[in-house]
């Protein structure tokens, strides 16, 4: 369908000025990718002791709390918008699935990247995947064998669109030209068993999505003398994926607002509005298991006793539950981009806010030394990782046809990329 | 016990399940802070032993290290603290700790690679080279007792008492701590044994002795065990309960993978509601096979 829709447009005159992917915002961008480099490397030379403030008492810290548990959470969007859109086939809402699918491609790439500098021993981190390793009983396990399969799932599902970007317009410079029929042919099969097969990996995206999800929960409920009452439960793991799958959406509108705002493309306000209504249902089931969960547990007065760690715990859920759920259910705020963009940005907040709950302010070591707080090279690296992340993101959004609203194809040029436009009149398949 | 019997039948993943301890075989060490010098000689023989720090004999003798409160690191397996009575503050004993070896530890439980092991007889020991140095080991342990290599950028490792493996295992010696202890604070020996002997101790001398041996029961117990003047609630053993720490992580892992069915059911399911779907409203507006991608 959409091809059709992208073929009328090379007929008609172009209305919508190019954007050019260097603007002062990219910029800033490129530097604090650029620090965030240099910390990574300096990580990599210096060690953990000189680069973070982890101890003995704090083993896990910034690192494993945003980039990785976050990085997951916020990844969930991939998983959330495939189920709705392709295995619900809710059609309206494929116009997300591409952006959702290239957030949660390049979000688990960076997951990846941020374990790294954390692992100790990163050259190892390929050894879960040999059988003699592999052990049953570890949560983590878990967690690291569906990342590893969900990200080369990712992948797959991503090619049909670079296929897309390149059918019927190979063009490989001097000599090599002479392989374009070949590459061709290639893409042409590719399309062809990629079309047949992809349901296959959409479904097993959303079943690795989640088991990972929630077993990232479960490792916390091994240290039960070491947790916070408020977050310390058996359902952790449900926890987890309730609000992975919260979340899911409103990162969707999170991410479709800056980004065509970014691109200077009207927002798909009426795509935004109607996926918002499922928000405040899943965050009211969220928020509903866990107040039964407080209350089961006895961990109400918890809530009561003033302590720093209650303070995180009502903002979390003011903020990040509550606020959204009242927000969203309004349908006047759900029809203004405005409302949209804060209660998106309130449930990613509280959910970011929620892992680092449970993975810092929740663990509390027996014996600390010192409380622990990131060092600067920690936040800048978790800076840098999430700009390159951004670049990145712009850089395939204004090269492959992620982006499927004809304004925004005419903004990015990606029909027009200095390429002949051949084989795109051709009737759509 | 959902846990014990999907532990015990063992998940896809066969030969992972937790190593049962051999509770004839297994060896364990009494610790009777009431007979502890203080001497810290055996912090000496574990850093002799071990190839630790570098450091002159004479800097085990300083008493003067029992002014604060210290924790096993990389440098340092076992270390001696100082603790008050808690009814007689001015009478003070003092009390080793280092791993404790538990029957069911949380660390291996924990480890992704395997790396942590527990031997049926007691041990529970590190493979560097499995490692890929992701510490969820230090989360896990309940007494917070591995430590980690933070500042080696290389070939970063974690640090902890192995119990004297070699040594009590491959030639039939006893931990060089155990070893070197002149008085009769540590007994090494059949774990079964020593609670008897534990037992023994504390009826022969009720007023010598809190009534509690500390590790018999604790998180599904350990193999190293106290003895104390007085409550543990005033040193560094924290309380717990007899439940093993790993069961319920393990019983969720095992429920979720019971022989893959959980996920391949759901699988089946979403691909059912997929297929069921796509023929009630694809005829007319997805008539190109394609799904989303497309």
């Amino acid at each position: 369908m959409e091809s059709k829709a992208m073929t009328t447009i090379i007929h008609q005159h172009h209305e919508y000025e190019r954007v050019r992917y260097f603007t002062r915002g990219t910029v800033v961008l490129v530097v604090l990718a650029a620090a965030g480099a240099v910390g990574y490397v300096y990580r990599l030379l210096f060690g953990l002791e000189a680069a973070t403030n982890l101890d003995n008492q704090y083993a896990w810290g910034l690192w494993i709390a945003v980039d990785v548990a976050s990085g997951v959470a916020l990844a969930a969007g991939g998983f959330t918008t495939a189920a709705l859109a392709d295995i619900f086939h809710k059609e309206e809402y494929h116009v997300f699935v591409r952006p959702a699918l290239l957030t949660a491609m390049l979000g688990y790439t960076f997951v990846v990247v941020g374990l790294l500098a954390d692992l100790g021993r990163y050259y190892n981190v390929w050894h879960p995947m040999l059988p003699t390793m592999w052990q049953g009983n570890s949560a983590l396990f878990e967690v690291g064998m569906c990342v590893m399969i969900y990200l080369t799932v990712l992948y797959i599902e991503f090619l049909p669109i670079v296929v897309e970007r390149f059918k019927g317009q190979v063009n490989l410079p001097g000599i090599l030209s002479y392989a374009n029929s070949l590459v061709e042919s290639w893409l042409t099969v590719a399309a062809r068993y990629l079309g047949r097969f992809i349901s296959l990996f959409i479904v097993a995206g959303v079943v690795l999505s989640c088991l990972h999800q929630s077993s990232l929960g479960t490792l916390m409920v091994i240290a039960p003398n070491k947790m916070h009452p408020l977050w310390y439960t058996n359902v952790l793991p449900v926890l987890f994926l309730l609000s992975a799958i919260a979340v899911g959406f409103p990162m969707v509108i999170f991410e479709s607002i800056l980004t065509n705002r970014s691109l200077k493309c009207k927002p798909e306000t009426g795509a935004l509005s109607s996926i918002a209504v499922y928000v405040p249902i899943l965050l009211g089931v969220y928020l509903g298991v866990k107040v039964v969960d407080l209350t089961i547990r006895d961990a109400i007065p918890y809530l009561f006793d003033g302590s720093a760690a209650s303070v995180s715990y009502w903002i979390e859920i003011l903020a990040g539950v509550v606020a959204p759920i009242l927000l969203l259910s309004n349908p006047r705020i759900r029809r203004s981009v405005t409302g949209l963009f804060i209660a998106a940005a309130l449930v990613v907040g509280g959910v970011v806010l929620n892992r680092i709950n449970v993975f810092l302010v929740a663990y509390q070591p027996l014996y600390p030394i010192r409380p622990y707080f990131p060092s600067f090279l920690e936040i800048m690296v978790t800076i840098g990782l999430i700009s390159t992340l951004v670049l990145i993101f712009r850089w395939i959004v204004m090269t492959f046809p992620v982006l499927t609203t004809e304004e925004c194809i005419e903004r990015v040029g990606i029909m027009n990329n200095r390429r002949q436009p051949a084989g795109r009149t051709e009737p759509a398949p | 016990m959902a846990g014990t019997a999907s532990v015990a039948t063992g998940s896809v993943l066969a030969d992972d399940h937790q190593t049962e301890i051999d509770r004839k075989a297994a060896f364990g060490v009494l610790v009777d802070t009431t007979l502890c010098l203080g001497c810290r000689k055996c912090e000496l023989a574990c850093n002799q032993v071990n190839h630790l720090s570098e450091r002159p004999p004479t800097d085990f003798e300083d008493q003067s290290v029992f002014e604060r409160h210290r924790r096993p690191d990389p440098d340092a397996y076992t270390v001696v603290n100082s603790f008050k009575v808690a009814d007689d503050p001015d009478r003070r004993y003092t009390m080793k700790v280092q791993c404790m070896h538990c029957n069911y530890p949380a660390c291996v439980s924990a480890c992704i690679v395997g790396a942590l092991r527990k031997d049926p007889r007691g041990p529970v020991t590190y493979d560097p080279s499995k490692c890929i140095g992701c510490r969820y080991c230090l989360i896990a342990c309940p007494f917070q007792v591995p430590s980690y290599e933070f500042d080696d950028p290389v070939k970063p490792r974690v640090r902890k008492c192995d119990f004297c493996f070699t040594r009590i295992i491959e030639e039939g010696g006893v931990p060089a701590c155990v070893a070197v202890c002149p008085s009769e604070a540590l007994r090494f020996g059949s774990r079964e044994q020593l609670i008897e002997t534990a037992y023994t101790r504390m009826a022969d001398a009720p007023e010598r002795y809190s009534c509690h041996l500390y590790g018999e029961h604790e998180i599904g117990g350990t193999s190293w065990m106290y003895l104390a003047p007085t409550d543990f609630a005033n040193t560094e053993l924290p309380e717990l309960g007899t439940e093993p720490i790993p069961r319920l992580t393990e019983s969720i892992q095992h429920g979720i993978f019971k022989s893959f069915i959980p996920p391949l059911l759901l699988y089946g399911l979403l691909g059912l509601i997929m297929h069921s779907l796509r023929k009630e409203n694809g005829k007319q507006s997805d008539d190109n096979d394609n799904t989303s991608t497309s």
